[in-house]
C-alpha cells in the first residue's frame, strides 16, 4: 500500500519536474529569441518573406472567417435583442464584440491553425534532415536565421492581419443587417461609428501582438525541438497547434482582465 | 591540427564516448570507422559544437573549443553530411554559396554566385542545374553539392559523414575519387566518417576505429590490415564471428 503510494507520488513528482523544466526551456528560447532581435546581424530577407509568408498568406483564411462571424453575430444579437426590444444594439455589440474579442481571438486561432503548424513542420523537418545543424557548421546562428525572423514578423502582422479582420469582420455584420434584418445603412454604419472607442480597437490588436508572438514562438519552439522521423515531426506539428491555442485562450483572459 | 583528448558524452545512461583520444595531423586524412551506434557521429558533432561533451578537451589549431570566437573558429569548417542536408528554400547556388553571402565577409551576389558555379563544375555539376532546387536533384547530386558547399568557402578542415551512403557503387566511387582530390588539392585536413570500406581505403591516410566508447585501433591505412587487433579485423573483413557482439 506504502509502496504505491510512492509510487504515484514519485510519478507526479516526476511530472511536475517534468513540466517547470518544459517552461524553463520555453522561457529560454523566448528570451534569447527576443535578445536576438537588438542583435546584429540582421536577416532582411528572411524577415521580408515571413512578413508575406505569414501576413499575406493568412489574409484569406482571416478575411473569411472575420467575415462570417460578423455576420452570425448580427443574426444572434438581433435574436437575443429582440426579446428586450433593443434590437438597435446590433451594429453596436457586432464592432465591440468583433474589435475587443472575436477579431483578435479568432484570428488568432486561426493563424495558429495555419502558420504555427506550418513552422513547426518546416523546422522540424529540418532538424531532422540536419538542416539546422548544416547551417551552425555555416557559421549562421539557427536561432537568428530561423527564429526571430518568424516570430518578429508574426508579432508585426498579426495586429495587421486582425486590424483588416475587424473591418471584414463589421462589414459582414453591416451585410447581414441591411440585407436580411432590415436596417437603414446609414443608421447601422453611423452607430458603428459612434460606439467605437479607440481603446476597443486598440485592445484588441495589443492581444492580436502577443498572439502573434505567441503562435511563432510556440512553432518555432516545437519545430526546432522536434523527434527524430516523420513522427517526430508530426508530434511537434500537433504540440505547436494544442500549445499555441491554448496559451491563446489563457492570454486572452488574462490581457482582457488587465485591458478590462 | 585537431587534438582530443580523454572526450566523454553520454546520452542519460548510455555511454557513448568513454574517453576517446584522437590526434589529426594537418593536411591529413582520417577516417573514423565502427559500427552502428558507436559514437562516430557524436565526435565529429562534439569537435564541430553541436553537442557538448561531458568532458575532455578537444584542440583545434591550437585552441580549445570551449573559448574563443565561435564564428571564427567554425569558419575553420566545411561539412559533407549525411543526406546532404541541402536547404530546400534555396536554390542550389545559394546553397553552395551559403557561406560566402553571410558574416562579416560576405561577398556580393554577383561573385558569390560566380564562384558557386565554379564549385559546382570542380564536382562535375553543371551550371544549369544552378537555379534548380535540391529536390529536383537525384541523391548523388544532391550529395554533389553538399560536397561543393563544405569547400566554396576553402575551410582548413572538411568533415565527411558518410559521403557514400545511399549511392549506388559507381557513385560512390565517384564520390570517393572526388573526396581524394578535392583534399589534396585544397591541402585541406579532413576527417571522414564511414562503414563503407571502399571509401576507407580510397580516401584514408590514416584510419581509427571506435569500438565502446574508444579508440579501439588507430594507425596508417597500409598498416589496417595486418593490424593484429581482432576487433579491425572482425570489422574490415566484415565478419559475423568474433570479439564485436552482431545482434541477429
Amino acid at each position: 500500500m506504502i509502496q504505491a503510494i510512492d509510487g504515484i507520488l514519485a510519478r507526479i513528482g516526476r511530472s511536475t519536474m517534468a513540466m517547470f523544466e518544459s517552461i524553463g526551456r520555453l522561457v529560454i528560447f523566448a528570451s534569447l529569441t527576443v535578445s536576438h532581435i537588438v542583435r546584429p546581424p540582421f536577416y532582411y530577407h528572411a524577415f521580408l518573406q515571413q512578413l508575406i509568408n505569414i501576413g499575406f498568406y493568412s489574409l484569406p483564411v482571416v478575411g473569411l472567417t472575420a467575415l462570417f462571424t460578423g455576420g452570425a453575430l448580427a443574426l444572434q444579437i438581433y435574436s437575443g435583442g429582440a426579446r428586450f426590444s433593443a434590437e438597435a444594439i446590433v451594429p453596436s455589440i457586432v464592432a465591440i464584440g468583433i474589435t475587443r474579442e472575436l477579431g483578435p481571438v479568432l484570428g488568432g486561432l486561426m493563424v495558429a491553425g495555419r502558420v504555427s503548424t506550418s513552422i513547426a513542420a518546416e523546422l522540424g523537418t529540418m532538424r531532422v534532415t540536419e538542416q539546422i545543424d548544416a547551417l551552425t557548421t555555416l557559421s549562421t546562428n539557427p536561432m537568428k536565421y530561423l527564429v526571430t525572423p518568424r516570430v518578429l514578423a508574426a508579432t508585426i502582422m498579426l495586429p495587421v492581419l486582425v486590424f483588416i479582420g475587424d473591418t471584414i469582420g463589421i462589414m459582414g455584420g453591416y451585410l447581414v443587417g441591411t440585407n436580411r434584418l432590415d436596417f437603414n445603412s446609414a443608421t447601422y454604419l453611423k452607430n458603428t461609428w459612434d460606439i467605437l472607442e479607440f481603446g476597443d480597437v486598440s485592445s484588441g490588436l495589443i492581444k492580436a501582438a502577443v498572439f502573434g508572438f505567441i503562435i511563432a514562438l510556440i512553432g518555432c519552439y516545437s519545430g526546432y525541438h522536434s523527434g527524430r522521423g516523420a513522427q517526430g515531426v508530426g508530434a511537434a506539428t500537433k504540440t505547436a497547434v494544442v500549445t499555441a491555442s491554448v496559451l491563446i485562450f489563457a492570454a486572452n483572459y488574462i490581457l482582457t482582465d488587465l485591458l478590462f | 591540427m585537431i587534438k582530443i583528448t580523454d572526450l566523454h558524452k553520454a546520452f542519460g545512461s548510455n555511454v557513448v564516448l568513454n574517453g576517446v583520444d584522437l590526434h589529426i595531423k594537418k593536411a591529413s586524412s582520417m577516417v573514423i570507422i565502427g559500427g552502428s551506434g558507436t559514437g562516430k557521429s557524436v565526435l565529429l558533432k562534439c569537435i564541430l559544437g553541436l553537442i557538448a561533451p561531458d568532458s575532455g578537451t578537444i584542440i583545434v589549431n591550437g585552441v580549445d573549443t570551449k573559448s574563443g570566437d565561435r564564428e571564427a573558429f567554425l569558419d575553420q569548417f566545411g561539412m559533407l553530411f549525411q543526406g546532404g542536408a541541402l536547404f530546400d528554400s534555396l536554390p542550389v547556388w545559394q546553397n553552395v554559396a551559403f557561406r560566402l553571402l553571410q558574416g562579416k565577409h560576405r561577398l556580393s551576389k554577383a561573385d558569390a554566385h560566380d564562384i558557386a558555379i565554379e564549385k559546382l563544375r570542380r564536382v562535375g555539376l553543371k551550371s544549369n542545374i544552378a537555379e534548380l532546387f535540391p529536390a529536383e536533384l537525384s541523391g548523388g547530386m544532391q550529395k554533389r553539392v553538399g560536397l561543393a558547399r563544405a569547400i566554396a568557402a576553402e575551410p582548413q578542415i572538411i568533415f565527411f559523414d558518410e559521403p557514400t551512403t545511399g549511392l549506388d557503387p559507381i557513385m560512390s566511387g565517384v564520390i570517393n575519387e572526388l573526396v581524394r582530390e578535392i583534399v589534396e588539392e585544397m591541402g585541406a585536413t579532413a576527417m571522414t566518417i564511414t562503414h563503407d570500406m571502399s571509401s576507407v581505403r580510397a580516401i584514408a591516410d590514416n584510419v581509427a576505429m571506435i569500438h565502446n566508447g574508444v579508440v579501439q585501433w588507430t594507425g596508417p591505412i597500409g598498416k589496417m590490415d595486418d593490424s593484429g587487433d581482432p576487433y579491425l579485423d572482425q570489422f574490415i573483413n566484415a565478419r559475423a564471428e568474433g570479439p564485436i557482439e552482431a545482434v541477429r
